[in-house]
């Protein structure tokens, strides 16, 4: 059984057009100390994955069904007190926002402190210590200080390093990261990953890191799963996601990434290469395969039969008609 | 940070200054001889004389000013010309009913606006919220008189609860005292209320759509902490505000009410000061709510940095 095992999730946001399939049949799992990247363009339903997991969607959606199994119990139908008993203390989150995701009347150290005191049922004083002691944790420089702090004395870096204290304060199973690099400078983003990474391996947490930047995915996951249009259309390690996309989709998105020395020598400079098109609207019904219309290799089959999620590789998994299998497939 | 209350505490001077001009003009604004309308309708040529000779208005504007807010300093507001007693003793017999309607429409206000104002925000668009805004409008729209008479006649009269009118001061048992100031403390925080309400549900909107209350939930914190404490906190600024303008509407309030419910404090003495003509009283209170007014909004400005780290001044 892994930690956390989705099934066939289907969120559905009723809007003024229609209904927005904004997730549509996703499964997928994670491993206790595994690190998942989910990626993909904006609207795809990552963020929406990931919100659903510890049921805090903004907006109630039209229709939520499938499972979310987190250690054997399926967190769609666990009752709120439950669910408050999870948020913080076996699932620990962090957002994209930094610069608003911490309170700006609270110090620091009340903020890391209170997950500590609601779930272990600390004191006041051990909450403070274990503030202190997670903030030496994230590099956080002279914690004693920076613990009675409120967080406009913080950088933006040092607030995501203050977040990511509050997400790992009770030692979560699970850390869900939504895009916890993206408003960063580039130099405090690697930063962040290193300190991510570094957590990981000391606290023992699985991560679910969602995230649009491939650059990100290489340097910190063990497996990707790729998503689009609220579906998963590519899993598969790492490695082997980068060195054999299957998918028209990932390919499109790993010819986009820029390389360092590929544009650079003047002459030879190479064009990136982009995705032509747009997300299809998902308040509309789809037929066929959803990627089909922007997809170069798009044969009329594509527009009729939404091809299947397929096993082509050992350990890769694909939807697309035309995406290659290896004989040695198991 | 001292520097500023310094300087807002100095910038308070013009304002009272200001006030004190315009209550002292006030007596030789109204028309006619300030003299002939002290002395009344009987008042004979020498009555007149000896008023404005004791007056000493046969001397110049400024001089009589300085004259008169050099006593105002020193607390002497000169004497009644109705009951020939010094109108600060007069005041200071009125204090205690005035002050006590205040702090227990106050403490009424707060405790019933603002769970309202959460309630609202929390459920909004709910029939709830609907229900809490329609008693917005109503606090707003009834005058504090009808609402008063409605509730004296209800709650007093018919059921016999509390007392019709009256007060009974607070050394004679905190009991008592809080029975006689009940309903009127009540029909006074009404437009309190839907004052309070509605900037507080207006504020907490805005702020449950921030990104820290969903760090909160995501903590954790069960739903009233995530009100209560993540979110209130931080709508506590706008909400404080309008707590200390509304100072102003429970002061032309406590008028009205302290009429209704023959509290004798100095709401009604401003009433009977008004119908005596007795300026040196009217000109006393007039100045003692404004100078009360201009103290809790300063008050008000300096809570701004204990409620707000980021505020510094």
């Amino acid at each position: 059984m892994a930690l956390l095992e989705v099934r066939d999730l289907q969120i559905h946001f009723r809007t003024a057009t229609g209904v927005n399939r904004a997730v549509d049949g996703l499964s997928f799992d994670i491993e206790a100390g595994e690190a998942l990247a989910v990626v993909g363009e904006s609207g795809c339903g990552k963020s929406v994955t990931s919100m659903s997991i510890l049921g805090l969607l903004p907006t109630p959606p039209g229709k939520i069904a499938g499972q979310i199994r987190f250690r054997g119990q399926n967190l769609l139908n666990a009752s709120e007190s439950r669910m408050r008993k999870l948020r913080g203390a076996e699932i620990g989150m962090i957002f994209q926002e930094p610069m608003t995701s911490l309170n700006p009347v609270f110090t620091i150290g009340q903020q890391i402190g209170e997950s500590v005191r609601l779930h272990e049922k600390a004191s006041r004083a051990e909450a403070r210590d274990r503030a202190i002691e997670m903030l030496r944790l994230v590099g956080i420089p002279s914690p004693e200080r920076r613990v009675d702090e409120y967080p406009h004395q913080l950088s933006g870096g040092m607030r995501q390093r203050a977040m990511i204290a509050i997400a790992l304060a009770c030692n979560p199973a699970l850390l869900v990261a939504d895009e916890p690099t993206t408003a960063l400078d580039v130099t405090i983003q690697a930063q962040i990953l290193d300190l991510m990474q570094d957590l990981r391996s000391k606290v023992g947490s699985a991560v679910m890191l969602i995230t649009h930047d491939l650059g990100v995915v290489a340097e910190f996951a063990e497996r990707v799963l790729v998503m689009y249009a609220g579906r998963k259309v590519e899993e598969a390690t790492v490695r082997d996601l980068f060195r054999t996309p299957r998918h028209p989709y990932t390919q499109g998105l790993l010819k986009a990434v820029p390389r360092l020395g590929s544009s650079l020598g003047a002459e030879t400079s190479v064009r990136l290469a982009e995705i032509p098109g747009r997300v299809p609207d998902l308040s509309k019904p789809l037929r066929g395969c959803a990627f089909a219309d922007r997809c170069p290799r798009a044969q009329e089959v594509c527009h009729r039969i939404d091809p299947a999620l397929e096993t082509k590789a050992a350990g890769h998994l694909a939807a697309c008609h035309f995406a290659p299998r290896e004989v040695s497939a198991a | 940070m001292s520097a500023y209350i310094l300087r807002r505490i100095l910038s308070t001077i013009p304002v009272v200054l200001f006030v004190m001009i315009f209550v002292f003009s006030l007596l030789y604004l109204a028309p006619g001889d300030p003299a002939a309308i002290l002395a009344g309708d009987q008042a004979t040529q020498e009555d007149i004389e000896a008023i404005r000779n004791q007056l000493g208005l046969d001397r110049s504007f400024p001089v009589r000013f300085v004259e008169w807010a050099g006593g105002v300093l020193r607390g002497d507001f000169g004497t009644s010309i109705f009951t020939r007693e010094p109108v600060t003793g007069m005041i200071l017999q009125r204090v205690e009913p005035t002050v006590s309607l205040m702090v227990v429409t106050l403490a009424i206000a707060l405790v019933i606006a603002i769970p309202m104002g959460v309630a609202a925000a929390w459920k909004r668009g709910s029939l709830l919220d609907r229900a809490i805004m329609l008693f917005a409008v109503l606090g707003f729209s009834v005058p504090v008189f009808v609402v008063g008479y409605v509730l004296a006649w209800t709650l007093a009269l018919k059921l016999g609860w509390l007392p019709v009118q009256g007060y009974q001061p607070i050394a004679e048992g905190i009991l008592p005292w809080l029975r006689s100031l009940i309903l009127p403390a009540a029909t006074l925080s009404g437009v309190y209320i839907a004052l309070i309400a509605r900037i507080t549900r207006a504020t907490m909107l805005e702020i449950l759509q921030q990104d820290y209350i969903r760090t909160a939930r995501a903590k954790g914190a069960a739903g009233h902490t995530v009100l209560y404490v993540h979110a209130l906190r931080n709508a506590l600024v706008p909400i404080v505000t309008v707590v200390g303008l509304g100072v102003a509407l429970m002061i032309s309030g406590a008028v009205v009410i302290e009429t209704v419910f023959a509290l004798p404090g100095l709401g009604r003495l401003t009433v009977e000061s008004i119908l005596r003509r007795d300026y040196p009283v009217i000109q006393a209170i007039i100045l003692i709510f404004s100078f009360v007014y201009v103290i809790i909004n300063l008050l008000i400005d300096l809570s701004y940095t204990l409620i707000d780290p980021r505020i510094r001044y």
